[in-house]
């Protein structure tokens, strides 16, 4: 009794573990239940049961309500599906004036509108594809009679690769100075040699059109949101889900929206971009100190001066961080985007993985890497970057910049055609170098991938076998064993625990959404892949993050090492592993923990750092030696920072997972893999990104709730 | 005497959702208490004063006291709960916005404790945006304020940014932008706060040359009282959103209303605050020494002289009149007597 009343949290958690073991142990597993649950799609079993929703038939093996929920919301995806069919298809026909047939025809609304929005954005990738690549029909257009007719004699070349090279040198050098223009021009031209050109000069044209309209919509909404508190609570909830929604899964939907190619990939960017740069706008308006605000409406302002001409510009570094945020977001879904026929550098990689042909998907992958870390570098310099006064500068240092890239651009023009003399029949190198004609090391690499199983194929086997039959599939034996009663007991019994009744109201509405579908097994794998990533993740995290600790050099230089990690796009991750450990769950769960540790040991480090210098001294003045220090100072108080690194741990690992399904893996993943490919897939791949998003809520609200609280006992915010 | 430039009549700012209401309810007899336990927080609770032409008005409380709020109610930063405010007969509270922004455009001007400097324009650009705002051509703006430039004595550092200037520095720029547009009423919210007390001095020095100057009507939040003390034509003591006592420095020193005024003047030096006029014996006698002393003479800077005199002092005026008689142990009494003697 005293020890009950001395740590009453305790008991109520043994006493919650205790429910739900009892659960567990209580509910037997029934005769007819078999791993992967009735799918309202596929082929009737005789086991599965029916029933009909709003006129459709949803169907779902019967099981006892404590061992699996019905799947009351299977018509969800169905319904989804059929609505949006109508929307595109039958829903307001409206007359539309047809410029090829020269009459009205009649259209839907929607679909018009997908159509138009879709000649937009192909028209505005081509534009810059043609500038950077070469033809410029779609610029001549303009000039054509009627607007769109191109004329067929206007074929331009295209930019020389060196005066790219040299315009983002000189980009680099007057953002952030020499070192960064250096790595700039080497990257351009590591990308030219080895013949990725083409490709890349295609993903970073979808990137142009991509981060400036994403750009555009968050500011714009973000300061919607800033202005009126309504607008706000009804954004929040979406950006909420899109936070933790894989990207992977938003691709779906627009496939029906959209169909395929650079232009839907581009739309469904914007989705995806948005919300971080409407995040950052809040943000960084917030922060503005209110009498900032108030000298300006004292010095006059109306409310349109005031947003342009103060709130803007004194949060620029916060708005410039969203535009961080925008283009790596873009760069990474340009690579996701292969997945419904975006051209460039993912697609390029994307076939050289279903070929298993790893030395070509290295070379794409490295090429991907170098531009992400070159992209992130550059817009974060130009956050960083303060205004100079340069009105007593002379014209030419002022106009330098622009000065030197004209310089080039007639160095490179000249240099293109010397080039034809030079390479008299064969391909101008020193214009453009095409693709698969530069040099490549994929043999190599191919060579050095077989000699890695060729030598080490028993040993990495032996692992293999190990790992998935000791480990893994009794983990995935015993997530399966869980009954969902059981499961959602523990989960809204710990969400009461750490935040009272709101919380676990919350918790319970997110898990019974995901109960209630039909994919609540598949859940669960990826439940268990995710918990094996996050756990050994953490480890290794932590582990790592406090050693680095130790000394100021290591923690920032390991803090770097992070920074360009976290840049990659996440598809990146599973080269090496499928080099190792060929296609098996153990490559996809490597890769999870590659990823997952980054924020794990980011978070760790930035937590640590944050213990104030005061505490420090107060503690070394009490005499206690390092290892009391961390113990007894540093760990308590970092403690809240390194659980946050734990739900974007969490978020990172289900993120990957899902990626993973492109290896092969028995999650929610493999099925929008498969929505992917199927006409009536949208609704399915749509709520399945919900349900992959809601796991990811169910941890965020409970994490943050937590260290929110803790956050207050402890005094810091 | 003309119209006063500022005038309110009981003003209320109350905060919460329902405030309004509960105001109209209690007619008029705000209690704090009552409010807060219904969720309203009480800002500015019933104050009435004028300010006239020329005359600086210093607001004088501590943290959370509702200075800076009814000078917030008083720019229309916030909008008052009750009352009427009228700026040089003007009802503030019926302006529309246009005619507000009109209003701050050419009559008001004001400087923040946090400077609140835009951090991507230089001191001059800075300066100069309130002209830019009024739509005046950029060649002429910044023409003028260059010269507000000079005036505050930055001149050699116009193309600064306000992250290069130390923190006096950037606070003339906050004074010189909100001069720039040549206001007749100037707000200033505890201006000098947020610096050091030895730079602290230096613009209080500054800030009283460019008064003596300008002679501009002003309101001047502080929570220092030796501050309100140096610069104020009259100071409005605030506690709680109530205006104690609203007097000139000599009278609030010399016969504090209440209580909580008392406290504060307790440990005032009073030789330098009080003038031999305040102090002196108006009666006049026929056995006066012969020294004179002026009736506006700080104590202070005469005492060592009257202290030297055996019989009493004879007090003049600017016309060289005599007002008025000293005494010297009248000087010791003001000075190390404290209360009893005044009271």
């Amino acid at each position: 009794m005293e020890l009950i009343k001395k740590y009453p949290k305790l008991f109520q958690w043994l006493f919650l573990l205790i429910v739900f073991f009892a659960l567990c142990f209580a509910i037997d597993v029934p005769e007819t239940y078999k791993f992967i649950r009735g799918q309202a799609e596929f082929v009737k079993d005789p086991n599965q049961s029916s029933f009909v929703f709003l006129g459709k038939e949803v169907r779902y093996y019967a099981f006892d309500v404590f061992w699996r929920l019905p799947p009351l919301l299977g018509w969800l995806p169905i319904w989804i599906n059929d609505s949006l069919f109508f929307l595109m298809n039958e829903w307001m026909p409206i007359e539309f004036w047809n410029e090829d047939t020269q009459e009205f025809r009649t259209r839907p609304l929607v679909l018009q509108i997908s159509r138009n929005l879709t000649a937009f954005m192909t028209f505005l990738i081509e534009l810059i594809r043609e500038i950077l690549l070469g033809g410029l029909e779609t610029i001549v257009a303009f000039t054509s009679w009627d607007w769109i007719d191109k004329n067929p004699w206007a074929e331009l070349p295209g930019l020389p690769w060196t005066i790219v090279a040299a315009g983002s040198a000189i980009l680099a050098y007057k953002l952030s100075g020499k070192g960064l223009a250096l790595f700039a021009g080497l990257v351009m031209v590591y990308i030219s040699i080895f013949g990725q050109w083409k490709p890349s000069m295609q993903t970073l044209s979808f990137i142009l059109v991509a981060a400036p309209l994403s750009f555009i919509f968050g500011l714009g909404l973000g300061i919607a949101a800033f202005k009126s508190k309504r607008v706000e609570k009804a954004l929040y909830p979406i950006l909420l889900v899109m936070q933790t929604m894989p990207q992977y899964a938003v691709l779906v939907p627009a496939l029906v929206l959209f169909g395929v190619g650079d232009h839907a990939a581009v739309i469904i960017t914007m989705v995806v971009a948005v919300p971080p740069m409407i995040l950052l706008t809040i943000l960084g308006l917030r922060a503005i100190p209110p009498e900032v605000i108030e000298a300006g409406r004292m010095s006059g302002c109306n409310n349109w001066q005031l947003m342009f001409k103060v709130l803007i510009p004194t949060a620029r570094r916060d708005i410039l961080i969203g535009v961080n945020q925008v283009i790596m977001v873009c760069f990474s879904m340009a690579v996701i985007s292969a997945f419904i026929g975006a051209k460039g550098l993912g697609f390029n990689l994307l076939l050289a993985l279903n070929q298993l042909n790893i030395g070509l998907a290295l070379e794409a992958g490295l090429c991907i890497s170098l531009i992400a870390i070159l992209l992130d570098k550059m817009s974060l310099a130009w956050a960083n970057k303060q205004t100079d006064y340069f009105g007593n500068l002379t014209f030419f240092q002022r106009n330098k910049n622009i000065l030197f890239f004209a310089a080039t651009v007639i160095i490179g023009i000249i240099l293109a055609y010397v080039g034809t003399f030079l390479f008299k029949g064969s391909y101008n190198y020193l214009f453009e170098v095409p693709h698969n004609k530069g040099i490549s090391t994929a043999d190599f690499w191919n060579k050095g991938v077989d000699w890695i199983f060729d030598t080490f194929f028993v040993y990495i086997k032996a692992f293999n076998t190990w790992l998935i039959q000791d480990v893994l599939q009794p983990m995935r034996a015993l997530y399966l064993r869980m009954p969902a009663v059981a499961t959602i007991v523990l989960v809204v019994g710990a969400g009461y625990l750490i935040g009272g009744i709101r919380s676990a109201l919350v918790v319970c509405g997110l898990t019974l959404f995901i109960a209630f579908s039909p994919w609540w097994d598949r859940a669960l794998v990826t439940a268990y892949m995710a918990t094996f990533g996050v756990i050994v993740s953490c480890i290794i995290g932590f582990t790592v993050g406090t050693l680095c600790f130790q000394n100021k050099h290591s923690a920032s230089f390991m803090l770097g090492v992070c920074d360009i990690f976290q840049t990659f796009p996440s598809f990146v991750y599973l080269i090496p592993v499928m080099m190792l450990f060929g296609i098996t769950d153990t490559s996809v769960l490597i890769a999870v923990i590659v990823y997952a540790t980054i924020p794990a040991t980011r978070y760790t480090i930035e937590g640590l750092r944050s213990v104030p210098i005061g505490l420090h001294d107060a503690a070394t003045m009490s005499g206690v030696n390092k290892f009391q220090r961390l113990t007894k100072i540093e760990f308590p108080l970092a403690f809240p920072h390194m659980m946050l690194g734990l739900n974007q741990t969490i978020v990172f690992a289900l993120f990957m997972v899902i990626i993973g399904a492109f290896i092969g893996t028995e999650d929610l993943g493999q099925y929008i893999l498969k929505a992917l490919s199927d006409k009536k897939g949208a609704g399915i791949g749509f709520t399945l990104g919900i349900c992959v998003a809601f796991i990811g809520l169910i941890f965020d609200n409970l994490i943050r709730t937590w260290v929110e609280k803790r956050k207050k006992h402890l005094g810091i915010n | 005497m003309s119209e006063p430039v500022i005038k309110c009549e009981a003003v209320y700012k109350i905060f919460g959702e329902n405030a309004k209401k509960m105001l109209q309810d209690s007619n008029g007899n705000v209690d704090a208490k009552t409010f807060q336990e219904n969720g309203c927080i009480v800002g500015v609770n019933n104050a009435s004063f004028e300010v006239s032409k020329g005359e600086m008005l210093v607001v004088m409380g501590l943290s959370g006291s509702g200075k800076s709020t009814l000078l917030r109610c008083i720019s229309r930063l916030t909008d008052a709960t009750g009352g009427k405010i009228f700026i040089e007969g003007q009802d503030l509270l019926q302006l529309n916005n246009k005619e507000l922004i009109e209003l701050r455009r050419n009559k008001m001007g004001m400087v923040f404790q946090s400077f609140a400097l835009l951090p991507h324009k230089t001191v001059v650009e800075n300066i100069a945006f309130p002209l830019q705002i009024k739509g005046i051509k950029t060649e002429d703006s910044i023409s003028k304020a260059m010269d507000m430039v000079k005036l505050v004595g930055l001149d050699g550092r116009e193309n600064y940014f306000p992250r290069e200037l130390s923190g006096g520095q950037q606070q003339r720029v906050g004074i010189a932008r909100s001069l720039a547009v040549e206001p007749d009423i100037w707000f200033l919210d505890e201006p000098f706060s947020a610096l050091d007390p030895l730079i602290r001095k230096e613009m209080q020095d500054e800030f009283l040359r460019l008064q003596d100057k300008l002679q501009k009507t002003i309101m001047f939040i502080t929570h220092d009282f030796d501050e309100a003390l140096k610069l104020a034509d009259r100071i409005a003591i605030m506690k709680d959103g109530i205006i104690e006592q609203l007097d000139t420095p000599a009278n609030i020193v010399l016969n504090p209303a209440t209580e909580y005024v008392r406290k504060f003047t307790e440990e005032v030096p009073r030789e330098k605050v009080l003038l031999i006029g305040d102090v002196m014996d108006p009666s006049t006698n026929d056995n006066l020494g012969d020294l004179k002393v002026l009736k506006d003479e700080i104590i202070e800077n005469v005492a060592e002289k009257i202290l030297t005199q055996e019989k009493s002092v004879a007090v003049i005026d600017n016309n060289n009149k005599i007002v008025g008689s000293i005494n010297p142990t009248k000087i010791i009494n003001t000075v190390f007597g404290g209360r009893k003697n005044n009271n």
